[in-house]
């Protein structure tokens, strides 16, 4: 598969039992397409979780994907989500460095102006919990490399399309 | 509501499946199951001499019968075994649901004796695959088994069985209706779809088809026949396909691809509109993909979405059952299409149909001249099997077949030692015709031991091993493209196949010329125990034609 081209965002609703994502990833390795990220949840259906997968491909790529979920018994609905149509979210919590008050406070104006939010506080280091899209997310991470970062853990993207349009099963 | 134990309730389900016969090998993980068919007169057990023989008898059942084969095998080894089995009835979409025993509950995790994760293996090669996690789960669990496995596109459905849910006892039902929200196969092609194929077809100059397996599970023939008929449209069939119309059909071509006939590897890159029906493009099939057809519309069928556009981007895809949307083309063709007279094109292709027929008209025992005699023994309604390698393109290129059902070898995995256990699943579902594997030597000695299993449930079939003393496909390759550097290829003198059959209780007959080739196999047709007849080979002998792997299919070797 095309390691560079579009991202495209598929949204899926699969049962919501055991081995699905093991069916759902083993297919992706075995067919040689490449996961950007996946996320997985309950969905608003009793029995169904929703999985939002994130991919890069060409659009040849994307459809044999789509396909080859739809494939899967376990997986009830597939749809992709159009970027301009959609609201995509992602946490991070990212711990950094604070060793003395003048970076702290920095990285605390920082953390507002990204409307971000405070969530741990030891003597030398702080919390940060980070959502909003990727990109917003990822140029956070890079500001506050130069205060040094010690760890982050993103959720990767989770999706659903704007108004009307659903994803819902029939 | 009676309590049932979870092996009862598993042998109730298969009766209500009409299951007739199973094929398998017992175990610890399995014996409650093993229990209760003891007492069970409505279902015939056959005792195998391998796992994997179990599976691919079961295939070989499937695949004669178009019901549903079945297979059993206790926990870790006897699982690991069928896989192979499994993964071949998976890559030929063949209905087979196979049983697994497995270490009780408690021990799941813990690397207990004999345990083995079968769903985390079998996930990429079966269509499904469940473990009962209660005695209950066993009713539904068979009925959504056998209606996935037979439904859509076909493919086999594990269930795997822990060992105290077979012995613990519950209130079963077994009249729930199975509800798969995550499957909905579309058997009815889309009308617009239909309407722009059959224009395109109306208006063809060289209208060619490629007909798959699905033909052949969809029971399509008839369909496809008339459809190619009307149409004045000659049909090339894959190795799955072959059957699907009679061979010795004016518009049949053959077989097509790596080892294609001239008649097809040349008619279908002419075409100008393509029609390819329950077929998935396969590599053997296509040679160069970016080289086939690359000037001609393409109209695919197939019954399961995720072929269309995987190797080949169709024109007008149509997601549907093979005979409803052949008989749909039909039905609309036949009111705008006037019958078309193609003569200049027609004889061209009767001229290179002819060709192909000299080729089987070698002196002494070539393998295409046995081919041809052995199709004048047998009667057309005759099952033949075939292990992998040159016997198996051997048997595909020059012994024709008539009739769907018919031809039964590996084609998607290439199996060697799938031809005679596949052999006697087909025997046990048609008793009552010939049933003759063509064999290789190296293939044969891969499974030869269930000889012993058709010995003792007397399942009597035809064993014709072309014994060249080699790893013959492979030796053919390393003539053609290794500078003849027969690397791990010669297998040497032994075994004595006469001897190895009777030490079996088997019957052997070595041939060695034409006529002895004759005599045994009318004997072998009569006889009521297994025959293998020995007829040596050249060894230096090819298949031809061949195109190289990679080249397009026009570029063929023709010797
Ligand atoms: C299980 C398995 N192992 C290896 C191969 C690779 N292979 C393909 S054809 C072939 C030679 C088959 O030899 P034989 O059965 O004697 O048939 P022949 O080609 O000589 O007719 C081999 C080793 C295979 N297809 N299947
Ligand atoms: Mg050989």
């Amino acid at each position: 598969m095309a390691k560079n081209g579009k991202n495209y965002i598929i949204s899926s609703l699969v049962e919501h039992k055991p081995g699905v994502l093991y069916q759902v990833s083993n297919m992706f390795r075995r067919r040689g397409f490449n996961i950007e990220t996946i996320t997985v949840g309950e969905s608003e259906q009793a029995g169904l979780a929703r999985m939002t997968i994130t991919i890069k491909g060409d659009e040849r790529t994307v459809e044999q994907v789509v396909k080859q979920l739809n494939k899967l018994l376990d997986v009830v609905k597939v749809s992709i989500l159009d970027p301009e149509s959609t609201v995509t979210r992602e946490l991070a919590l990212i711990r950094i460095n604070t060793p003395n008050a003048t970076v702290r406070s920095d990285v605390i104006n920082y953390t507002e102006i990204f409307k971000g939010k405070v969530v741990d506080v030891a003597h030398d280091s702080l919390m940060v919990e980070m959502t909003g899209d990727s990109d917003k997310i990822t140029a956070f991470i890079e500001l506050m490399k130069s205060f040094g970062v010690r760890e982050i853990a993103r959720t990767g993207i989770t999706a659903l399309p704007r108004g009307m349009r659903s994803t819902r099963m029939e | 509501m009676a309590e049932m134990t979870g092996a009862k309730a598993l042998v109730e389900a298969l009766k209500r499946q009409k299951v007739e016969v199973i094929f398998g090998i017992p175990g610890g993980a399995i014996m409650p199951v093993y229990d209760v068919l003891y007492d069970t007169e409505e279902i015939r057990h056959v005792l195998m001499r391998h796992e994997q023989c179990a599976a691919h008898a079961a295939d070989g059942y499937a695949r004669a019968s178009g019901r549903v084969g079945v297979c059993m095998a206790t926990s870790g080894p006897g699982a690991t075994n069928l896989v192979t089995g499994i993964a071949n009835a998976y890559m030929d979409s063949s209905p087979v649901v196979a049983f697994t025993g497995q270490v009780p509950r408690a021990y799941i995790g813990k690397d207990a004796f004999q345990e083995t994760d079968i769903i985390g293996i079998t996930t990429p090669i079966t269509k499904y695959n469940f473990q009962a996690s209660r005695p209950s789960d066993i009713p539904w669990m068979v009925r959504a088994a056998f209606y996935i496995a037979s439904t859509g596109r076909p493919g086999p459905v594990l269930i795997d069985l822990p060992k105290d849910v077979q012995t613990g006892a519950e209130d079963m039902e077994f009249d729930d209706d199975v509800e798969i929200r995550g499957y909905k196969p579309n058997y009815e092609p889309h009308p617009l779809q239909i309407e722009r194929a059959a224009d395109l077809l109306a208006n063809a100059e060289k209208p060619v088809i490629i007909a798959g397996g699905g033909v052949i599970s969809a029971a399509a023939s008839r369909e496809l026949i008339m459809l190619a008929e009307l149409l004045q449209a000659p049909v090339a069939t894959t190795l799955m396909g072959k059957g699907c119309i009679p061979e010795d059909h004016p518009l049949s071509l053959g077989l097509l691809g790596m080892h294609g006939t001239v008649a097809s590897n040349l008619t279908v890159p002419e075409a100008d509109v393509l029609l390819a029906v329950g077929m998935r493009f396969s590599d053997r099939t296509t040679g160069n993909v970016e080289k086939f057809c690359p000037d001609a519309k393409i109209i695919h069928i197939d019954i399961d979405t995720a072929e269309i556009g995987k190797n080949i981007e169709p024109h007008i895809p149509i997601v549907a059952d093979a005979k409803r949307a052949l008989k749909s083309l039909y039905d609309r063709l036949i009111k705008k299409l006037k019958r078309r007279e193609r003569s200049k094109w027609m004889s061209r292709i009767a001229e290179l149909k002819k060709q192909h027929e000299e080729m089987s008209e070698k002196p002494g025992l070539s393998p295409p001249r046995l081919m041809k005699e052995l199709r004048k023994i047998l009667p057309t309604d005759a099952i033949i099997t075939t292990e992998v390698g040159q016997n198996q393109m051997w048997a595909a290129l020059y012994l024709k077949a008539y009739k769907p059902r018919t031809f039964i070898s590996s084609g998607g995995l290439g199996t060697m030692g799938f031809g005679f256990p596949a052999s006697l699943g087909a025997k046990v579902a048609c008793p009552d015709v010939p049933v003759v594997d063509i064999a290789g030597d190296g293939s044969f000695l891969m499974t030869e031991q269930d000889l012993a299993s058709s010995v003792k449930e007397k399942i009597p079939v035809i064993v014709i091993i072309l014994d060249n003393r080699y790893l013959g496909m492979v030796a053919q390759w390393q003539r053609l493209f290794y500078d003849r550097r027969y690397s791990a290829t010669h297998l040497g003198e032994t075994p004595d196949f006469i001897k190895l059959a009777e030490a079996f209780g088997a019957q052997g007959t070595y041939v060695g010329s034409i006529s002895e080739f004759r005599r045994a196999v009318k004997e072998a047709m009569r006889s009521d125990v297994t025959t293998v007849i020995d007829v040596p080979i050249h060894p230096e002998e090819n298949v031809f034609p061949m195109v190289p792997p990679g080249e397009e299919i026009t570029k063929m070797i023709k010797g």
